[in-house]
């Protein structure tokens, strides 16, 4: 589970069908610093209210599934909180 | 598995509704020199670690939704299930 930042949406109408009313982030993954390390990710939102410019942490692999109303669905990626704080020493 | 250490901690107020209740830590995966790495994990607490503390972290669901007692649902992954006391390594690799 990673610190990401949000920064876009995907809509898809045509989707697979476990997948309709889910929401699509594209979030871009980061490191300590919250700077961007890697390639951005599109990523459904379990939360339902994450939006672009928001920090949040993801779960990727089956795990992103679980997070979802239906969960044996086609997705690796899933937003599951909006970071309020992260306090480093 | 990986030795990790606690770095800080993370607060979300909207959140999956797994993680409610759950301490997340935010945990850096240490080299067996004990150097920090860049790469880390929010990891749920599972044996009160505190922030400094040497732990070790399971980073895989199946288990982590046992030890979390959530099976067969929950988005969870990274997990702290042990604070280290000590590590010894043979003297190659060391």
């Amino acid at each position: 589970m990673n610190l990401a930042r949000v920064i876009g949406t995907v809509v898809a109408n045509h989707k697979y069908p476990g997948l309709s009313g889910v929401k699509l982030l594209i979030v871009q993954p980061l490191d300590r610093r919250q700077h961007a390390v890697g390639d951005p990710v599109v990523a459904t939102d379990a939360t339902a209210q994450a939006g672009p410019g928001e920090l949040v942490f993801i779960v990727g692999g089956r795990e992103a599934a679980l997070a979802l109303p239906e969960t044996f669905v086609p997705v690796d990626h899933s937003v599951v909180g909006i970071v309020d704080e992260v306090d480093l020493r | 598995m990986y030795i990790g250490q606690v770095a800080g901690t993370v607060v979300a107020t909207i959140k999956h509704p797994f993680f409610m209740g759950r301490k997340l830590l935010f945990v850096e995966r240490l080299e067996l020199t004990g150097q920090t790495t860049t790469r880390y994990d929010i990891a749920v607490d599972t044996v009160q670690a505190g922030v400094g503390d040497r732990v070790l972290v399971l980073d895989e669901g199946n288990s982590g939704r046992q030890v979390c007692d959530v099976e067969p649902w929950g988005p969870v992954r990274a997990v702290i299930v042990g604070i280290v006391d000590a590590l010894t390594l043979a003297q190659e690799a060391a």
